[in-house]
């Protein structure tokens, strides 16, 4: 079932390589079809999810590298089983989003989306480090493509720096994988956890993963090949990057340093703790002074991905402050909730931007105010996800803010106050960009000329709306499925609790 | 020394060699179509029909020794002559249009490479120092012929020039160690010379007789700080020659190494093991910066090739079965990945025009997506992003390095194949992200085009399903 959920699209991308080679339409339909197929099995897959199983399920086994026992080695758990369906839905999206705004070779375009949702859905359901050391690195090549070929004027020194930076952080995973291989006697993630490694080593391999997940979330002072990519990136991209990839990171966090390196998550946990908030607060400020509307986006993934890094290692604080194993657990849960959501209404803020930039081909926030007075629809969706973004209750950004903050005062007065700036910090570069680009008095003939959102617009924007408002009322079916598997984990991280 | 009658079986491989290529010499002679295609085909059919003896006369046999112990017949031996055959058989696939266009398609060059197989072949059974020799000059030989194939060029006469001289420095270095090895020894059998070794007799005159013989392998690899003669005859070489001579040799290399150092001096390791991590190391900081800049796509390829044979050099420094192991599989997958390479040049070369700058490769999405595709395999191979077979060449030599507990070595290593992964992306730059004005739709003979997707296709696969080559490889080594 897995493998399905990985090698349809894959293969569909490949088949949409052929089929698309001279009409872009057959090519625009047979992505739909794979990228609609996919999104099916992910929702058979999350129904057929047995809520309050910490364990993995849908496991699949089979030998695949026999002379080092690597196994193709499948499952998913509470943690990942959202993020696989995130992936599917957010990769229709931009499936739909490129239908006739992709004119450049598109059979291309979508086949590397298609190709790079196999892969993203393999990093999160992989079981064995080497499968998915293999997955995680070959995510770089579809990615690499986007950017370059259908990205803005600086897209080769965007697509470079991209490719450098992650490249990077992943080697030094891989070492420290092939080390603990050495140790554990095999590459099967759970056979990392429980080993015992001396301080030491637990520290570097800490540090080793910390140089792979921490440029993928990204996290201060990594963090500046995402503004360049996201602003070069075309539409699709950047909600790949910003929905998903980004939450790879987190995901590795969750997944390797914490359960592997628990000693050393602890004894560095104020280096986490303080590049965090330096990311909320330092690049909220930061995102507040763009000029350009995707880098101010940019800038605020990255201070929502900051908060989620935070989330996850205050459970030690929470811990020993007066915090309970219930706090620690809801500074976890927060933070997933977190990443989730901002998956949701990051993609929705860059199909927004990029709705407006394929009416006037700016970014520039200046060249546009007054947009609502022609694009009513529009501006009505707009400002709601900007809302959603700053975290207005009601929305899926509320939830893990308000669980994280929650958390967090269990760890201490101060780190709540200063993660609580993310709200105040959140509504005003959001809120300020609404005000410059929707409201106000029509600006110029160019915007004077817009014309409001079509059918398709329409239903991309739409589904999110009922998906954030859904997960902002009711986001209790999230929480069950993540809770145990969390719960399991901090089993692992702090077993004496 | 009692004569005993050899067993010729067990040289199969090399008889036919041997006697096809005075077949194909003269039935050249017989061949009026002027374009050397009876030689053509009868050299793919020689070197089909070695795979096939190799295979069935070396490989899951157990290790024997015949020819007063000269020869050796082993796993190892059927699997680095496959390759080297199958090597072979890919780059002179790839030269045939190119030599036609430039007035070059002569049976002579045929006859070159086949006689280079033949060394090769002997190189990776010899069990003797004299034979391991023999064998590798008449690679060398070969090989600087073809190199100054084309007479009429100033660039690869000099080239050929350079090959030459530096070429014969090195054997002379070479026969140097092997005499002292003699003198240590009493034997120019490797089997007795590793007894003699493991005894530790002799040991300083040994190890002084090693370091000459190591410095003679480095060259022949063109591992830094021996590799001064590589780009230039990379650059140089008619492409076609540039591809033979980049891909199977380098295997032959290896076979040199496996067998003088290994077979004969592995009990030396502790002394050879300093002066190739200091060779691995070079060869990947020179090859891996220098490549930064060129902007000669040949050239390139070279210091490339440099840094993989650093990276290869690697897996020989962890001194286990593993790490040679490991060092075959890479040297396999850089053959794959090299003749997929130089097949591309020649793909893009046309009459009176050579396709070796980077900036030539400018828009090939365009002009043809499929070829772009296999060049982006190639690259990604090279620079060892998985679904490739060259990340797992990689992983191989990283996992044998840390088992040995060189973990700093191989994070030097990891370092250095970042900066590399920036000069196979500024390839990809051109070919994906740079778009011309009016772009010319790429025409390709089918041969070509059958090779290039072959070439292209193993590489996906083997970085898919990459386990019974790892397989191979562990059982040509004993595991």
């Amino acid at each position: 079932m897995l493998s399905l959920l990985i090698w349809l699209p894959i293969l569909g991308g490949a088949a949409v390589l052929w089929t698309g080679r001279d009409s872009a339409d057959r090519a625009r339909w047979s992505a739909l079809a794979v990228a609609g197929l996919t999104l099916i099995l992910g929702l058979v897959l999350w129904f057929g999810f047995e809520t309050g199983v910490a364990g993995m399920q849908f496991v699949e086994r089979a030998a695949w590298i026999e002379s080092f026992g690597i196994e193709y080695y499948l499952g998913v758990d509470g943690i990942s089983m959202p993020l696989v369906v995130l992936t599917a839905f957010s990769t229709l999206l931009v499936v739909i989003a490129a239908w006739e705004v992709v004119r450049y070779k598109p059979a291309q375009y979508l086949a590397a989306f298609l190709i790079m949702e196999g892969i993203m859905i393999g990093v999160f359901s992989a079981l064995d480090a080497l499968l998915f050391y293999v997955f995680f690195e070959a995510m770089l090549i579809p990615m690499f493509l986007i950017i370059g070929i259908w990205g803005g004027p600086n897209r080769i020194y965007a697509t470079l720096k991209f490719f450098l930076y992650t490249f990077l952080g992943s080697v030094m995973m891989l070492v420290a994988l092939i080390y603990l291989r050495g140790q554990a006697g095999s590459f099967a993630i759970e056979d990392f956890y429980g080993l015992g490694l001396p301080f030491a080593s637990q520290v570097l391999i800490f540090l080793a993963f910390l140089a792979a997940f921490a440029v993928k979330v990204p996290m201060f002072p990594v963090h500046t090949w995402l503004p360049d990519a996201h602003v070069e990136a075309p539409t699709g991209g950047s909600v790949i990057l910003a929905a998903i990839t980004l939450k790879i990171g987190g995901y590795g966090f969750l997944r390797f340093s914490l359960p592997i390196a628990p000693e050393a998550s602890m004894a560095l946990d104020w280096l986490l703790i303080g590049l965090s908030l330096i990311a909320v607060v330092y690049i909220g400020l930061v995102a507040m002074v763009q000029q350009d509307l995707k880098k101010l986006i940019a800038y605020s993934s990255i201070a929502h991905m900051g908060f989620v890094t935070l989330a996850f290692f205050l459970i030690f604080r929470i811990v020993a402050g007066e915090g309970t194993r219930d706090g620690a657990l809801l500074a976890l849960e927060g933070g997933l909730v977190q990443m989730i959501s901002h998956g949701f209404v990051s993609a929705a803020m860059f199909l927004c931007v990029g709705v407006l930039y394929d009416r006037m081909h700016t970014r520039r926030i200046a060249d546009y105010g007054g947009v609502a007075n022609r694009m009513p629809v529009f501006a009505g969706l707009f400002v709601f996800f900007a809302m959603a973004n700053a975290g207005l209750p009601g929305t899926s950004g509320f939830v893990g803010e308000f669980m994280v903050i929650l958390a967090s005062f269990q760890a201490g007065f101060w780190y709540a106050a200063i993660a609580g700036l993310t709200l105040i910090l959140g509504a005003a570069y959001s809120l300020w960009m609404i005000k410059r680009v929707v409201y106000g008095q029509v600006k110029n003939t160019q915007v004077d000329e817009l014309r409001d959102i079509n059918g398709r617009e329409r239903l991309l924007l739409g589904s999110l709306v009922g998906v954030v408002l859904f997960f902002g009322v009711y986001p209790a079916p999230l929480i069950n499925v993540m809770a145990p598997s969390l719960e399991a984990l901090l089993g692992i991280v702090m077993p004496a609790l | 020394m009692n004569f005993e009658m050899p067993q010729f079986a067990m040289a199969a491989p090399e008889i036919w060699l041997g006697v096809m290529l005075c077949v194909v010499l003269i039935a050249d002679l017989f061949d009026r179509s002027q374009q050397s295609r009876l030689a053509f085909f009868l050299t793919q059919v020689t070197l089909l029909g070695a795979i096939g003896l190799a295979l069935s006369t070396h490989w899951g046999v157990d290790r024997a020794i015949t020819f007063n112990g000269m020869y050796v017949s082993d796993s190892l031996a059927a699997v680095l002559k496959v390759t080297v055959a199958g090597l072979s058989m890919v780059t002179l696939g790839y030269s045939r249009d190119y030599l036609r266009q430039r007035d070059l398609l002569k049976g002579e060059f045929y006859l070159l490479a086949l006689i280079a197989n033949l060394g090769m072949f002997v190189m990776a059974s010899a069990s003797s120092l004299l034979v391991l020799y023999v064998g590798l000059e008449m690679l060398s030989l070969s090989l600087y012929a073809m190199v100054a194939f084309d007479r009429d060029s100033r660039i690869g006469a000099e080239a050929a020039m350079k090959y030459f001289v530096l070429g014969a420095l090195s054997s002379g270095m070479m026969l140097y160690g092997m005499s002292m090895i003699y003198g240590a020894s009493g034997s120019l059998l490797i089997d007795t010379i590793a007894t003699q070794a493991a005894a530790g007799d002799n040991l300083l005159l040994m190890a002084f007789g090693m370091t000459f013989a190591l410095v003679g392998v480095a060259f022949k690899f063109g591992a830094a700080p021996f590799h001064m003669w590589l780009p230039d005859v990379y650059q140089g070489a008619p492409t076609s020659a540039t591809a033979f001579l980049g891909t199977a040799p380098k295997i032959a290399a290896l076979a040199l190494f496996l067998r003088l150092l290994v077979d004969g001096l592995g009990d030396l390791h502790d002394q050879w093991q300093a002066m190739a991590v200091l060779l691995a190391v070079g060869s990947l900081a020179v090859g891996n910066l220098f490549a930064l800049v060129q902007t000669n796509f040949k050239r390139m390829l070279a210091y490339s090739t440099i840094s993989h044979i650093g990276f290869l050099f690697l897996g020989l420094i962890a001194g286990t079965p593993e790490g040679y192991s490991a060092a075959l599989f890479y040297a396999i997958s850089y053959g794959i990945m090299a003749s997929g390479a130089f097949g591309m040049i020649i793909l893009l070369s046309r009459r009176g025009f050579e396709a070796e700058m980077i900036d030539d490769m400018r828009g090939l999405n365009d002009r043809h997506s499929g070829f772009a595709l296999v060049m982006l395999l190639l690259m990604f191979s090279m620079t060892g992003i998985p679904g490739t077979v060259g990340f797992y060449a990689k992983w191989l030599v990283l996992q044998s390095l840390i088992d040995t507990g060189m973990v700093w070595l191989a994070v030097v290593a990891v370092l250095f194949a970042v900066i590399g992964a920036f000069y196979y992306l500024r390839v990809l730059k051109a070919v994906y992200f740079d778009r011309l004005e009016s772009p010319v739709p790429l025409e390709a003979p089918a041969g070509q085009r059958v090779i290039v997707a072959l070439n292209g296709g193993v590489i996906l696969l083997l970085g898919l399903f990459p386990d019974r080559l790892i397989e191979i490889c562990r059982i040509a080594l004993g595991l």
